[in-house]
């Protein structure tokens, strides 16, 4: 029993980093209604940055987090002007199949670079014991510093003008035009951000587990699992949902063969996005649709 | 109907048919093997049109229809023993009713909802069969090559094949052709335009969406059992590669999504690129570069695709063409 | 002349919001029933409410003896009963023609392609758009996409045209046009329920008319009637005395 519990409880620390990724995709789609489907090769540049990083400095990983994370945002703006900025306004297939290029390209330059082989990145923390079982250091410390990078995006967004800005064009773009927001740079910063956020879940979870080019694919699966089942747009309902799918990933894994758990997440996506499509949270709340 | 049989196009795609099962002249077997691969990619994008062109639904998962229908006519043939034909159609059957099924759940979702349900069946799928020991596993099916016998040998058995595959090609192609003068068409192409204001017009368009998927299936399927016989094997990995997927959307969106000659052309001009990367360059991943370079652009600058950029220059052109 | 749309106690409710309440009307066969009311009265989540976009929280729709309450949109068109809406929404790709043809083919009559596009053709003509009959729908001016809105919805030859403010937007001379349009509509045998803000266009057009206000009917009658009416007056100008030869 206790084994379960404590693979429950490192579920929960692992699901937060998803949740942490998630939160990059449900930012730039509440900003600007387009899905990112770069998400997964983003989270695989931040994954090979922390690996480049270690190899080319020695400094320990977390050490990369902070240049990951500007990278991040620099590589966001970029994707913005280049691939999404013609598609705003236009039908959402549009800028689906221009995040989806940039992806293809993106990951056949990188199995053309480092193939399909595994790559591991070396972290040696102290775990943290209860009786028999032990949490790995690893998983402490990126629940921990996930749980500070949310943090100091909330206060981004709702302790700043730059924050409040985003909020704003999230709600009502035209409105916010009418005030007088640069709408163009605050979706590009937002974009930023939105990649930002993919890219040091990516060098979190390279302290976690090993990778290859094509994880992205997997962690995009789960980052859009987790950002459909919090309610697409909403950050605090990604980083619960987040953890929810650590917990259930927890519970699963000692029961079952890991090629199922993949599966698994698929039909939960497919349930969750026609049974629930406001999220699992919007359950509560009464059903009704705008009045248009 | 006999409208359609009178336009030029319905002759030109006969032409084009003819053109494909002509040129290898019944011995040239390395063009056969180059056309035969643009046959399949003709074959996937002309299906993936009529619900990525006509209804505006993106398909990612399209392969997840080829490779169930390679496994239905492998196993058909292999475990049951089967002859070909039967296999093929009743694999064909198979996959359609599948889809139906699938669709019904998945075609409630709009947009990017239901792009990304599309990966998720293919994923689904494959790890399923991957699971799945009576259909081999992970390791896949080997067919022996005593079941080239009934079609006079591996030899002439690869050019039956051949035909068969130019013959799906071309249904693929007369398909799409008469689904886009029909009734049924019309009711697509008003639902990628404006799913709602359709519904309100009287387009019913659960069940329009539904067949499209379901009919989209029917045709790669077979296609997939052809191919899969003709290699005497299919594994998971091969049977639900994303990539074939995703070079039909890029080849489709290349030639012009919507039209019919738009994924012909596309896949032909695809085709040579590939091979020449090929040859020029021994990156074997650089095609999925290209490929999405080659969308980028396409979505960006372009997004009728060459025929949409011919329709624009020369008018007169819809005519003939479509 | 029988009843052809039958509202009886419809409620709708929107989170906080009631937008429509314990509203009952009737359309009869062959009339133009005019929806006013001021804005936000609900008039528009009405037209949601009988064509399916929304089902009611409470009350019946019945059009043409068949309960259609809640039922989904293309069942609804397909019995008979089309609308245009408040914002045009054309097949932007599609050409005039086109777009009318998808009207015609699948509304009440359901027919086959060659007979739709006939049936397109004359509403075309109807609503004076023949000289553009081949362009694509985006290249038209506003005034042009709301005669095609119209036409599409009349290519369905539907028993009720639900008209959502048609002649928003327009100057006089589209004005005088459009209502000549929705008279030669009428004279077809078709019914018409028109919601509108020009009052002059809908006073003058309505055999009847019905007021709305916050959800709920304030008044039914003759135009002249509830033009006098002074709780009509109240809720558009605040002031019941402002009505002349009102009583005080």
């Amino acid at each position: 029993m206790i084994g379960l519990l404590a693979s429950i409880l490192d579920g929960v620390l692992v699901g937060a980093v998803y949740g942490l990724a998630a939160m990059g995709i449900t930012l730039i789609w509440g900003v600007m209604h387009v899905v990112n489907l770069t998400h997964g090769a983003m989270i695989v540049a931040g994954m090979f940055a922390v690996y480049l990083f270690v190899g080319a400095t020695g400094m320990p990983a977390y050490a990369a987090l902070a240049p990951v994370i500007v990278g991040g945002f620099l590589a966001g703006v970029a994707l913005y002007w280049v691939a999404i900025h013609r598609m705003i306004g236009q039908p959402p297939l549009m800028s689906l199949l221009a995040t989806f290029s940039v992806n293809l390209v993106l990951i056949g330059l990188g199995t053309d670079v480092w193939g399909t082989v595994l790559f591991n990145v070396p972290v040696s923390l102290p775990g943290f014991s209860l009786g028999r079982y032990t949490f790995p250091g690893t998983h402490l410390m990126a629940a921990a510093l996930t749980a500070v990078i949310a943090g100091a995006l909330y206060f981004f967004l709702y302790r700043t003008r730059a924050g409040k800005a985003v909020r704003a064009v999230a709600g009502n773009r035209e409105a916010a035009e009418l005030v007088g927001i640069p709408t163009t740079r605050i979706l590009a910063l937002s974009c930023g951000l939105g990649v930002a956020l993919a890219c040091v879940s990516g060098a979190l979870i390279a302290t976690l587990f090993p990778f290859t080019v094509l994880s992205g694919d997997a962690y995009q699966l789960k980052s859009f699992v987790v950002t459909v089942l919090g309610g697409m747009g909403n950050p605090t309902g990604a980083l619960v949902a987040g953890v929810a799918l650590g917990l259930l990933e927890g519970v699963a894994t000692p029961f079952m063969p890991v090629s199922w758990t993949l599966v698994i997440e698929f039909v939960l996506f497919v349930v969750v996005l026609i049974a629930f499509p406001g999220g699992l949270l919007s359950v509560r709340l009464r059903r009704g649709r705008k009045p248009g | 109907m006999a409208d359609a049989l009178r336009r030029p196009f319905f002759w030109i795609i006969g032409l084009a048919i003819a053109a494909f099962a002509g040129a290898p002249l019944g011995h040239d077997v390395e063009l056969r093997e180059s056309l035969l691969l643009a046959a399949v990619y003709i074959t996937l994008a002309s299906n993936l049109n009529m619900m990525l062109g006509y209804a505006g639904y993106v398909n990612f998962g399209s392969i997840v229809f080829f490779g169930l229908g390679g496994y239905f006519c492998v196993y058909f043939m292999g475990t049951l023993g089967w002859g070909l034909l039967p296999s093929v159609l009743v694999g064909g059957v198979a996959v359609s009713v599948l889809a139906l099924l699938f669709g019904l759940g998945i075609l409630r979702l709009r947009g990017i909802h239901f792009a990304l349900a599309t990966i998720g069946v293919n994923e689904a799928v494959m790890a399923f069969v991957t699971n799945f020991q009576p259909w081999g596993g992970s390791t896949g099916i080997y067919l022996s090559t005593g079941l080239f016998q009934p079609l006079g040998g591996p030899a002439q058995a690869l050019w039956t094949v051949y035909y068969l595959l130019v013959a799906i090609m071309g249904l693929s192609l007369y398909l799409s052709y008469f689904v886009k003068s029909s009734k049924f068409g019309m009711g697509l192409l008003a639902i990628g335009q404006n799913e709602d204001a359709a519904a309100v017009l009287g387009v019913p368009a659960p069940r329009y969406k539904a067949l499209a998927y379901s009919a989209s299936a029917f045709l790669p399927a077979i296609a997939g059992g052809l191919y899969f016989f003709k290699g005497a094997f299919i594994q998971p990995a091969d049977a639900f590669d994303l990539t074939l997927s995703t070079e039909a959307i890029v080849i489709t969106m290349l030639g012009g999504q919507g039209t019919i000659f738009g994924p012909a052309l596309g896949a032909y001009l695809y085709e040579e690129l590939r091979g020449w990367l090929l040859t020029s360059q021994t990156f074997a991943n650089f095609q999925l570069v290209v490929a999405g370079a080659l969308l980028l652009v396409i979505v960006l600058f372009a997004p009728g695709g060459l025929m949409g950029l011919f329709y624009r220059r020369w008018p007169r052109l819809r005519r003939i063409l479509e | 002349m029988s009843a052809l749309l039958e509202i009886e106690n419809l409620g709708k409710r929107f989170g906080g919001l009631q937008a429509v309440s314990s509203l009952g009307f009737t359309v009869r066969e062959g009339e133009i029933l005019g929806l006013i009311g001021p804005n936000g009265a609900g008039k528009s989540t009405v037209f949601n409410l009988i064509n399916g976009v929304f089902a009611p929280d409470a009350g019946r729709v019945r059009f043409r003896d068949a309960d259609i309450t809640g039922a989904a949109p293309f069942r609804v068109a397909q019995l008979g009963l089309a609308r245009t809406h408040q914002i045009v929404q054309p097949f932007a790709s599609m050409t005039v023609l086109e777009n009318c043809t998808v009207g015609a083919c699948f509304g009440r009559e359901n027919l086959p392609l060659p007979r739709a596009r006939e049936a397109a053709r004359e509403a075309v003509v109807l609503v004076g758009l023949e000289d553009r009959i081949d362009e694509p729908a985006l290249h038209l001016t506003i005034a042009g996409k709301k005669r095609l809105e119209l036409a599409r919805a009349l290519a369905a030859r539907p028993a009720l045209l639900m008209l959502d403010e048609v002649l928003a937007g327009l100057n006089p001379t589209e004005v005088a046009r459009m209502i000549a349009i929705v008279r030669s509509i009428r004279e077809r045998g078709v019914a018409i329920l028109m919601i509108e803000h020009l009052m002059q266009a809908i006073m003058s057009l309505s055999d009847r008319i019905v007021v709305l206000n916050s959800g709920r009917k304030l008044s039914e009658g003759l135009p002249a009637e509830v033009a006098r009416d002074p709780a009509v007056v109240e809720a558009y100008l605040g002031d019941p005395g402002l009505v002349q030869g009102a009583p005080r």
